[in-house]
């Protein structure tokens, strides 16, 4: 069987998979990470998003072997070791960012690398599109929105 | 999914001659089309050949061209600043395609290889009379682009690049499905030094198409005005749940008065 090597918040895992095996299987069921959640089987929904590279990916629409030596960051592993939340888990909470949760991990790994991306600011038509792939059917967005805006300062460190 | 075996070549060469042995064997480049095909059962290869090993990666402005690797991503294009120098509707079109995690792995030779009828790049190739570049020869866009899915492409023939002249000028306009996103349609318009060149993607039963009618019109007059009067006939266009052919055919007359109006 194939193994995969990959870095996964900080720990290296090797991993036996099938050729087919998407990397979200293998966060979920190979790590037992199941922060990342799937929601659609045609790669539009954004619940999968996790970082490759420090990069957002649909982790429904990569195979474990393309993320073969990669470096991958889920949703566990943003909080720190005493459990204070990252600035954009601490907004999302603050402004009521969520309702029934199932598309939040994916926002929120998104909404991470959109603002790492735009350190010199966003505006909210920024924020609105960058949030093109990830679907939510409860808050109508407007609250994950404002959660965002008020992340950036905090996350590029000028708050 | 179906299983299949996978390869990742550290070579062109190899990677062709892995594709060319096996008939059943597929390219893989961002995985942002094909994936979701193979999660649907859709398709059944023998092998996989993941060809980011390659290094066909890279965007060169050089003697009046772009000429764009092609492994290069979506949000590489999107974000380069020789691109926006030199054709800033191809790199606000890289913009626009699919979402951030979409442009971050999809890429250009995957979307003109793959030819899905609404996607973008074809758009643009077609009307920048663009040269794709085979591990084997260079296809004019006007011969590559052979009907909805269809390209001039061999079994096991990769795309190395894409040569895009760059025009006088150019802009790209589409009209979303609200749902999926994709152009319902799309009109890239480009002066070149060859004249106007107008190419349509979304409407086309044949996938991305160019609009003789509208470039006569527009031959001396590159402006939204001087297609005002120019009909689109819906006999070819696409017609579902989203837009009937008739509403196609109107639109494609709006749209690409927007995209004459944008290029200015
Ligand atoms: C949610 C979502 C939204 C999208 N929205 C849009 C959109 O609005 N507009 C748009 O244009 N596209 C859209 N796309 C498609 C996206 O642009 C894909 O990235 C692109 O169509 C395929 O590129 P890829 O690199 O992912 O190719 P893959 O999926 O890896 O491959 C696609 C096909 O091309 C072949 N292929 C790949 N590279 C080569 C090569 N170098 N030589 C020969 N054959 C090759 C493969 O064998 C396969 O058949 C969307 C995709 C998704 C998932
Ligand atoms: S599960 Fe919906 S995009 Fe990945
Ligand atoms: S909070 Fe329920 S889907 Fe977004």
């Amino acid at each position: 069987m194939p193994q995969v090597t990959l870095t996964v918040n900080g720990k290296q895992h090797t991993v036996e998979v099938e050729n087919r095996t998407l990397l979200v299987e293998v966060l979920r069921e190979k790590l037992a990470l199941t922060g990342t959640h799937v929601g659609c089987d045609t790669s539009q929904c954004g619940a999968c998003v996790v970082h490759v590279d420090g990069i957002s990916a649909k982790s429904c629409t990569m195979l474990a072997v393309q993320a073969n030596g990669t470096s991958v960051t889920t949703i566990e592993g943003l909080a720190a070791a005493d459990g204070t939340l990252h600035p954009m888990q601490e907004m999302f909470r603050e402004h009521h960012a969520l309702q029934c949760g199932f598309c939040t991990p994916g926002m929120v790994m998104s909404a991470i690398d959109l603002v790492n991306a735009h350190p010199a600011g966003l505006t909210e038509q920024e924020i609105r599109e960058g949030l093109e792939g990830n679907l939510c059917r409860c808050t109508g967005y407007h609250n994950i929105v404002k959660a965002i805006a008020a992340a950036h300062p905090l996350m590029h460190a000028k708050a | 999914m179906y299983d299949f075996a996978y390869q990742k070549p550290a070579s062109l060469a190899d990677a062709v001659k892995a594709l060319g042995a096996d008939g059943e064997a597929k390219a893989l480049a961002g995985g942002m089309t094909y994936i979701p095909v193979l999660k649907q059962r859709l398709a059944k290869p023998s092998t996989i050949v993941d060809l980011s090993g390659l290094g066909l990666t890279g965007i060169k402005v050089e003697g009046g061209k772009v000429t764009i690797g092609a492994m290069t991503k979506h949000c590489v294009v999107a974000a380069s600043a020789e691109v926006k120098a030199a054709i800033p509707a191809l790199a606000a079109l890289a913009g626009g395609i699919g979402d951030e995690a979409v442009r971050h792995r999809g890429t250009i030779g995957g979307s003109i290889a793959n030819n899905d009828p609404a996607a973008d790049y074809p758009s643009a190739a077609l009307a920048l009379g663009a040269t794709i570049v085979t591990d084997r020869r260079s296809i004019a866009a006007d011969d590559f682009f052979t009907g909805m899915f269809g390209t001039a492409l061999e079994q096991g023939e990769i795309i190395t690049a894409v040569e895009f002249p760059v025009p006088t000028k150019a802009a790209y306009e589409k009209f979303r499905n609200p749902a999926s996103r994709y152009a319902i349609v799309g009109v890239f318009v480009a002066q070149t030094s060859g004249g106007p060149r107008v190419a349509v993607t979304g409407a086309g039963q044949g996938g991305v198409f160019r609009h003789s009618a509208m470039e006569a019109a527009l031959a001396g007059n590159f402006s939204a005005a001087a297609i005002k009067g120019v009909k689109t006939s819906p006999d070819d266009l696409n017609g579902d749940i989203h837009a009937s052919s008739e509403y196609r055919a109107h639109l494609v007359g709006v749209i690409a008065g927007r995209a004459l109006a944008k290029a200015g």
